[in-house]
Order: structure tokens, then C-alpha cells, then sequence
């Protein structure tokens, strides 16, 4: 353990390893993680909210809603990083774009299934009392069952995104990128003589999780109304993993 | 050209010959899934189960459960290979402590909120049977939060089936040992990746079934409430 505790200093020791511009650089690393979270995750969340807040509001697919999760978490993101990789090097696609499919791809069930329940499971009594008020259709997705939803749908993103950062770093035995993923798995490659380098990447990635996941919470508590707080979140659909 | 035929540009995705030609090999990586499957949840169980009953004794502890396996839970498979490799070595414990960490927040947390769902008047009617506490947790609580427990070991072991592939990098991983070998030949071998994704996938959903199975044997009740 002495040793591997050396190994690390000397790794971060490298003068190198403190640089945004090389591609060997800590920072370099943490932003390469960090905008191809955010770029899956933009994708993600702007193709699965709509269609999964408009089935929800009319009861529709409920079946689908609830397998979506399950399916989701029984696709190895191992295998499935490597296969899209697999078919975009066929294709001839740039490699980050393939990475960037592959994480969309599995944030898309926990955002779903998430946003579909928030807004399907609004309590029925209040959706009745709405439409005895007059409200619209329209009216009732904007006023009633979104504004009651949000914490559930925010919970589905914050699970999505968890599991994404947790996959982009899956994504550095394939590609070229994969932010902090690439000093353990290039750590891995040299052997016991590489574990230093394993161990640090190994602590900036569940630090960079920890961390985001704290700030999401936080910022959802702050913003999120008082009144809209607090609703119960199903427990197994919280649950996903990477 | 040349790159793309260093991409397996020619191998087609699904080879059946390939596949005949090596059943055994895909037999040994399937049962080497399973066998660190169940041994990871058996662990993960084992583990669970104790921690719920230090939090029934002491209820205080429950949150502190809940919060360490939590941040267990956040923290990616790949970190926490990374951790655990320079302190055990290459090798299946590093493996199977990993992934049996992933569980104990599902167990615990379904283990508890089965428990707890049972109802006070039903606890009230054995206590006033004469059923000493002990009989009151083994014969009526257990029994009764079987179905949530049970949903709780389905969600466990079918992610672990999905996170078993990402221990391939520290030579164990079953059908993930197809999918990286696959990718490390060169040229890489498309028809490993997929039949090791597929299998897993398919090992996932086999486990569920069979679960969701298991309990409902273990629960005739729920299916006789269910149809009448």
C-alpha cells in the first residue's frame, strides 16, 4: 500500500498532470468528463421528457413506463459502450460522438420512467378538482401535474446523470477519451507499476460523482419550491447503477 | 481502407460458426457470470441481513445505513475496482466485494420497508396468540414482507448481472471476458462483443423470472388474494 501510495504522488507529481491543454492533465480530464456528461445528458433529457410527460398525462404506455427501467438496468453499459463503439468505427463516426449515443442510450430509461411517474401519479383527487375548476388539458399539464412532478422528474436526471458519469469513465477502454476513466484504465494496463495512477483516477472519479450528485441535490432543494418538495419517490426507480 | 479492416470492417456482427465452433468457451464465461453473480448477492445478502438486524435493535443506525450505502452506491463500479485492486490484488475478491457492494442499499433499504409495512394490528393479533417475539419476527414479520424483500433481491441481483461484464478488466467479468477479448483481438471480433452482451442480457432476464418465480412460491397467499 506504501507503495502504491508513492506511485501516486509521483503521478500527480508529473509536471504534466496539472494542464487543461495535454491530454496526460488532471484538468484536462475533468473537463473532457464534464461536457461529455453534459452533452448526454442534454441530449437525453430533450429527447425523452417530452414524449414520456405527454404519455404520462394521458395514461398511456403505463406498461412500457414501468419495463422501461428494468430493461435498462439489465443492458451492461460495458457491453453496450463497446458495441456502439463497435458499429461508429464501421460507419466511419468520430469516436466521441459514438460515446456520447452510448451514455443518451442509458440515461434515457431512469429520466423516463421517472418523469412518466412524477406526472402519472399526481394524486388523482387533485387532477379531478383541477378539471372541477375549469382548468384545460393544457392548463392542467402546466399548472397541476408538472409543477407536482418536478421532483420526481429532477430525481430521474440526477439518477441518469450518477450513472452517466459513472459510464464515461467505462468509456475509456474503447475510446480515446473517457475523461478520468483514462488513468485507470491506462493504470490497469501497466500492472501493479500503474496502480498509483488507478488509485488517483479512482478517487477523482468518485469524487467528481459525490460532488455532482451534492450539487444537484442542493440546487434542487434551493430551487425547487418549499410546497413541491417532499413527495415520495418510488425507491426502486431511484435505483440505477454503472 | 486499412483502418477499417483493422475494425473487423469484414467480420459480420453475428457468426454463427463462430459461435458453434465455441460453445464451450461461451458455456465457461456464462457459468463464470453466474457463479459471480450469486456468490456477490449471496455476500451482499449475508451482509444486509445483518446490518437490518443491528438497525431493528437499533433503530438509530438505519439512516447511517442508508447514507454510507448510498455513497457506495454513487460511486461508479470502475472507481471502485480501482480501490479495491491495489489492496487485494487481480482477482475474483476484489470482484465479488465490489459488486456485492452495489446491493446492500437495495437489500437493506427492501429488507426495512417490508419489515416495516406489516401491519401493527396483524403484530398485535400474533402477539395476543402467545407468539414470543422471536415468533413474532420468523413466522409472522419475515413472512410477510417476503414480496418487498424479494423485489429488493430481483433489482439486486439483476444489476449485478449487468455490472459482473466491468469486472473483465481485472481478468474475471464471465461473458464481459467475451466482450473484451472481442475488442482486444485485432483485428477485434464483433460476434464476442455481441454474444457477450446478449447473454447477459438475456442471464438478467432469466434471473428475474425466476425470481419473480421463487416468490410466489414462497408467497402462495399473494396469488390466492390476487385471483379471487
Amino acid at each position: 500500500m506504501g507503495d502504491v501510495l508513492q506511485q501516486a504522488v509521483e503521478f500527480m507529481g508529473d509536471p504534466g498532470r496539472w494542464s487543461f491543454t495535454e491530454p496526460g492533465g488532471i484538468p484536462y480530464r475533468i473537463v473532457e468528463h464534464l461536457w461529455l456528461t453534459l452533452a448526454a445528458m442534454l441530449v437525453a433529457t430533450i429527447l425523452t421528457l417530452p414524449p414520456a410527460v405527454w404519455l404520462a398525462h394521458h395514461h398511456r404506455a403505463e406498461a412500457l413506463a414501468s419495463s422501461i427501467v428494468n430493461i435498462g438496468r439489465a443492458i451492461p453499459s460495458f457491453g453496450l459502450i463497446i458495441l456502439f463503439w463497435l458499429i461508429a468505427s464501421r460507419n466511419g463516426i468520430s469516436s466521441n460522438w459514438a460515446l456520447i449515443a452510448a451514455l443518451v442510450a442509458l440515461a434515457i430509461p431512469p429520466i423516463f420512467t421517472n418523469a412518466y411517474t412524477g406526472v402519472a401519479e399526481v394524486d388523482p383527487a387533485l387532477v379531478e378538482s383541477a378539471r372541477g375548476q375549469g382548468l384545460t388539458d393544457r392548463q392542467l399539464l402546466f399548472d397541476v401535474e408538472l409543477p407536482l412532478g418536478t421532483e420526481v422528474i429532477l430525481t430521474g436526471i440526477r439518477v441518469a446523470m450518477v450513472q452517466v458519469i459513472a459510464t464515461v469513465g467505462i468509456g475509456a477502454i474503447v475510446f480515446n477519451g473517457g475523461g478520468l476513466g483514462r488513468f485507470i484504465i491506462d493504470g490497469f494496463a501497466k500492472g501493479p507499476a500503474g496502480y498509483g495512477e488507478v488509485v488517483v483516477g479512482a478517487v477523482l472519479l468518485a469524487v467528481l460523482v459525490l460532488v455532482a450528485e451534492g450539487l444537484f441535490s442542493a440546487a434542487m432543494r434551493r430551487f425547487v419550491p418549499r410546497g413541491l418538495q417532499g413527495r415520495h419517490v418510488p425507491d426502486e426507480i431511484e435505483a440505477a447503477v454503472a | 481502407m486499412n483502418a477499417l479492416v483493422m475494425l473487423g470492417q469484414e467480420r459480420p456482427l453475428v457468426d454463427w460458426t463462430w459461435i458453434a465452433d465455441n460453445l464451450p468457451l461461451i458455456w465457461d464465461a456464462t457459468l463464470e457470470h453466474i457463479t459471480l453473480t450469486v456468490v456477490s448477492v449471496g455476500l451482499g445478502m449475508a451482509v444486509s441481513l445483518l446490518l437490518t438486524i443491528a438497525a431493528l435493535r437499533w433503530r438509530w443506525m438505519y439512516g447511517g445505513i442508508l447514507a454510507v450505502g448510498g455513497i457506495l452506491y454513487s460511486i461508479p463500479s470502475l472507481a471502485a475496482l480501482a480501490f479495491l485492486v491495489p489492496l487485494f490484488g487481480i482477482g475474483a475478491t476484489a470482484a465479488v466485494i465490489t459488486l456485492a457492494t452495489y446491493t446492500v442499499l437495495i437489500l437493506v433499504r427492501n429488507i426495512m420497508t417490508g419489515l416495516d409495512g406489516v401491519s401493527e394490528d396483524t403484530i398485535e393479533a400474533a402477539r395476543g396468540q402467545g407468539y414470543t417475539e422471536r415468533q413474532v419476527l420468523l413466522g409472522v414479520q419475515i413472512p410477510l414482507a417476503l414480496p418487498v424483500m424479494m423485489a429488493g433481491l430481483r433489482v439486486a441481483t439483476v444489476t449485478v448481472i449487468g455490472l459482473v461484464t466491468v469486472t473483465a478488466l481485472i481478468g474475471q467479468g464471465g461473458l464481459g471476458q467475451l466482450i473484451l477479448t472481442g475488442v482486444r483481438l485485432l483485428p477485434p471480433l464483433p460476434v464476442m462483443i455481441v454474444v457477450g452482451t446478449v447473454l447477459s442480457v438475456v442471464l438478467a432476464i432469466v434471473f428475474d423470472l425466476a425470481l419473480l418465480g421463487l416468490g410466489k412460491l414462497l408467497t402462495p397467499w399473494t396469488r390466492s388474494q390476487r385471483s379471487a
